[in-house]
């Protein structure tokens, strides 16, 4: 049974921070199937539409009937453990680094074999064992960004996310230090309420304009975990202030501060709103990244709660503009092309990009738009499962799945929907 | 439906001149100057002049993005049958088979078979990570531990579906290293105990330091030709007997327990009209322990199962009751790369021309030859085996 991960002791300055050593990256196109599934938190592999084998290593062609009709399926993972090793050598610095590392090979009751690292739960394969090992396999992404098959046990402990593997794949909050930037909203109270419940050691609370006084925001700064910080994202000499102040040592920047009016194009003259949207919306995420993403990529191998993660609330409107909000829309079609760039730069270190897509917020500026609406506190929880599950795009609330789900289907046809008014 | 034609014989091929370039663990030549350096052996070995090798095959690793080909234009060869082999462990069976065959059609008269490879410090892993498409999506991310954690796995479920102990294992390595002991071309010159055996560090459980092989750089190579044209030039050689070849065999088993060496037998055997308790000496391929007690098993020398029995009942060294790769095999005279394919061939050529100095079988007058090569996922999929006699007549 996993331990529970124990709070790490204070940091010896004297020693060199550690610098990232990735583990290998390089996939083939075909193979990275198995990584667009895993960043949302899915484990598919290739099944024959022709003859319905189940294909692994991910492949061009069905090993039974030559169809090259494959289409990527959600997987169970159910399978029988054959045998495990555990690696006391490794080719590869990142493995060297953290051996022994475990393994195992597992049949899965879908047909193929698959080479997995281990969860520490599972049990090893008894000599004269004649009852195969249960397991489940499900899908992560490693440090690299890239999916690795991991053998779970059939039966969860209460503290199998502390894994030691596991957390190498993951962005757990516990005993981490985060950035919510701005605390002023439902969902950056929300956000810092299940941060600090799901056991951070500090949450930095940035608050834009201290004068304006609203609601909720002294609940939030009278807990132990929470410091409020002075943080404007239309300043840029603010930012860097703050980061001065506490760039290295933040393990999370959790990057929820936006600007949201209700306009499209012709019901508004001028365009202060508009570039109000994108100071925050857009500029804001660059100012946010060009000072604190150095920061956490220096310190992304430093130790069990080193930085990892890094979480941008968008909207599931910069998937497609929704014309009754086209300038926000806009904005945050900006951030998420932005943020792709974000990911790519912080891949080498090993730091991961979350971006969350929520549909209609329960907040003010929504207040017009029909429910289903989302509520502030299943948003936060959605980030913070997120962090945990280590995925790279949610897609939190109905509104947003079924918007998701019309997108991939066919973005031309969800374009014309939304502009008859998005039903 | 057409029948299937039948196998035609290996009769009249002969296989001469086994020549090795020393082994190094390290060098800072390219492969070009070991397999450079193989052709120049035969030459000088066989007094065939370098112009009369009109056939030439070749297996390599660290010869990319040169082939055959280019080495043909690098070496001024200029053979009318090329082929490049690219089996690794199974490619001295492999290149011996085609070259054989084109002894026999005519399409080449002298084939030069060559195997060698460079290893620079960091080669082996750069090797590793690119090795085939399976390799790096599904494998080498999982701990970068090359095949040794593959063959730890194969390792761990054979010991625990036939009770098989390290020590069963450790039998194999020891006396393959007091084979080694006589052989001048093996890099390991050191005793192996069983106990120094058991007591080395792990690598991937089941896996220890002595169950694997140490990656170097050097050459291999032999030539093909009629057994009339090796008589008239007075080389003494060995005859193919019999020879098998299989790819992906048993893909459906969920990890290996039997290579495809066992789909073949029968046509082996068959082919030499020999049992296989008529074979004087066996040089298996020894990449790791597991796979030369799968081979006594899927060659017939015991059933299923039996491997483990068959070691304890047996001394595997040159003058032992079942003497197994008498040169030491690759875990104890190195793994020069795609050479390892060869070395078993080279090795038994010696034995069947009383060449082998001290470490001869005595009275050798059959060896099997056995490869097994290209771990490309979770096994290795190329598997062969060849059954070599002494040459009659001159030798």
């Amino acid at each position: 049974m996993t331990m529970p991960f124990m709070h790490p002791s204070r940091k010896n300055p004297v020693l060199r921070t550690r610098q990232m050593n990735l583990p290998p990256w390089a996939r083939g196109r075909v193979a990275l199937g198995l990584t667009a599934a895993a960043a949302e938190g899915r484990f598919e592999l290739q099944v024959c539409q022709d003859c319905g084998t189940t294909q692994y290593p991910p492949r061009e062609v069905c090993h039974k009937c030559l169809s090259v009709s494959l289409r990527w399926r959600e997987q169970s993972g159910t399978g029988a453990l054959l045998a495990t090793t555990t690696l006391h050598h490794s080719n590869d610095l990142y493995f060297r680094e953290r051996l022994p590392w475990r393994l195992g090979l597992v049949h899965l009751d879908a047909g193929p074999t698959l080479m997995v690292h281990l969860h520490g739960d599972v049990a090893e394969v008894g000599a004269g064992d004649q009852v195969p090992t249960r397991v489940r396999v499900g899908a992560r992404l490693d440090r690299a960004g890239q999916a690795v098959l991991i053998g779970f046990p059939n039966e969860g402990s209460a503290h199998m996310a502390d894994d030691k593997m596991l957390r190498e794949m993951t962005s757990d909050p516990k005993f981490r230090k985060v950035l919510v930037t701005d605390g002023k909203t439902e969902v950056g109270q929300a956000l810092v309420r299940a941060l600090v419940k799901a056991g951070a050691d500090i949450v930095w609370v940035g608050h834009a304009e201290p004068w304006k006084k609203l609601g909720g925001l002294d609940d939030i700064a009278s807990l132990p975990q929470v410091t409020l910080v002075p943080l404007d994202l239309t300043n840029g000499r603010a930012v860097t202030a703050l980061a001065g102040a506490i760039g290295g040592k933040v393990d999370i920047v959790i990057n929820n501060a936006e600007v949201h009016r209700a306009f499209g194009i012709g019901a508004r003259r001028g365009t202060d709103a508009a570039k109000a949207e994108m100071d925050i919306n857009y500029f804001g995420l660059l100012r946010l990244a060009q000072e604190f993403g150095p920061a956490l990529k220096g310190r992304s191998a430093d130790g069990q709660t080193g930085a990892t993660a890094w979480v941008n609330l968008l909207s599931v409107y910069a998937l497609s503009n929704f014309p009754p909000h086209g300038t926000f829309s806009a904005s945050k079609a900006a951030a998420l092309s932005l943020s792709q760039c974000l990911r790519a730069e912080m891949r080498p270190a090993g730091i991961r990009v979350i971006n969350v897509f929520p549909g209609p917020i329960d907040d003010d500026w929504n207040q017009q738009m029909p429910a289903p609406k989302l509520a502030p506190d299943t948003l936060a929880h959605a980030i913070v499962k997120a962090l945990r599950d280590g995925v790279e795009d949610i897609y939190p609330g109905d509104v947003a799945q079924e918007w998701l789900e019309r997108w991939r289907d066919n973005p031309k046809i969800l374009e014309r929907e939304l502009a008859a008014g998005g039903s | 439906m057409a029948t299937v034609k039948r196998r035609q014989s290996y009769e009249g091929v002969a296989v001469a001149v086994p020549v090795t370039v020393p082994y190094e663990r390290y060098s800072t030549r390219t492969a070009h100057w070991f397999l450079g350096r193989a052709v120049d052996a035969l030459v000088q070995a066989s007094g065939i002049a370098k112009e009369q090798i009109d056939g030439f095959c070749v297996s390599s690793f660290s010869l990319a993005p040169d082939t055959a080909v280019g080495l043909t234009q690098h070496l001024g060869l200029s053979p009318r049958w090329l082929d490049h082999v690219p089996t690794g462990g199974a490619s001295g069976v492999m290149c011996l088979r085609r070259a054989a065959r084109a002894v026999q059609a005519g399409d080449a008269d002298v084939v030069a078979c060559v195997a060698g490879d460079t290893n620079h410090v960091d080669s082996f892993r750069q090797t590793l990570g690119a090795f085939s498409n399976f390799a790096r999506d599904a494998t080498y991310p999982y701990g970068a531990g090359g095949p040794n954690s593959v063959f730890a796995f194969i390792t761990a479920n054979y010991m625990r579906t036939f009770g098989a102990t390290r020590e069963d294992f450790g039998r194999i390595a020891v006396d393959q290293r007091t084979n080694a002991l006589k052989n001048p071309h093996a890099m390991f010159k050191k005793a192996l105990t069983l106990d120094a055996y058991m007591a080395a560090r792990p690598i991937s459980d089941p896996i220890h330091l002595f169950d694997c092989v140490m990656p170097c750089a050097g050459g291999e190579a032999f030539l093909v030709m009629s057994e009339e044209r090796a008589r008239d030039l007075g080389l003494p050689h060995a005859v193919v007997r019999g020879a098998i070849e299989r790819h992906n065999a048993y893909a459906e088993d969920p990890i290996m327990v039997r290579g495809g060496w066992r789909m073949d037998r029968d046509d082996l055997y068959a082919q030499a009209a020999v049992q296989p308790s008529d074979i004087d000496f066996v040089q298996t391929y020894d990449d790791y322990p597991v796979i030369v007690m799968m081979q006594f098993e899927d060659l017939g020398f015991c059933e299923k199962g039996e491997g483990p029995a068959f070691t304890r009942a047996n001394t595997m060294t040159h003058d032992g009751s079942f003497p197994n790769n008498t040169s030491g095999g690759q875990l104890s005279a190195g793994q020069a790369g795609a050479a390892g394919g060869f070395l078993g061939m080279t090795e038994t050529i010696r034995q069947l021309t009383d060449a082998a100095g001290d470490r001869a079988v005595p009275d050798a007058r059959l060896g099997l030859v056995a490869g097994f090569g290209m771990v490309t996922y979770d096994r290795c999929l190329c598997t062969g085996a060849v059954i070599l006699g002494r040459g009659e007549g001159r030798s």
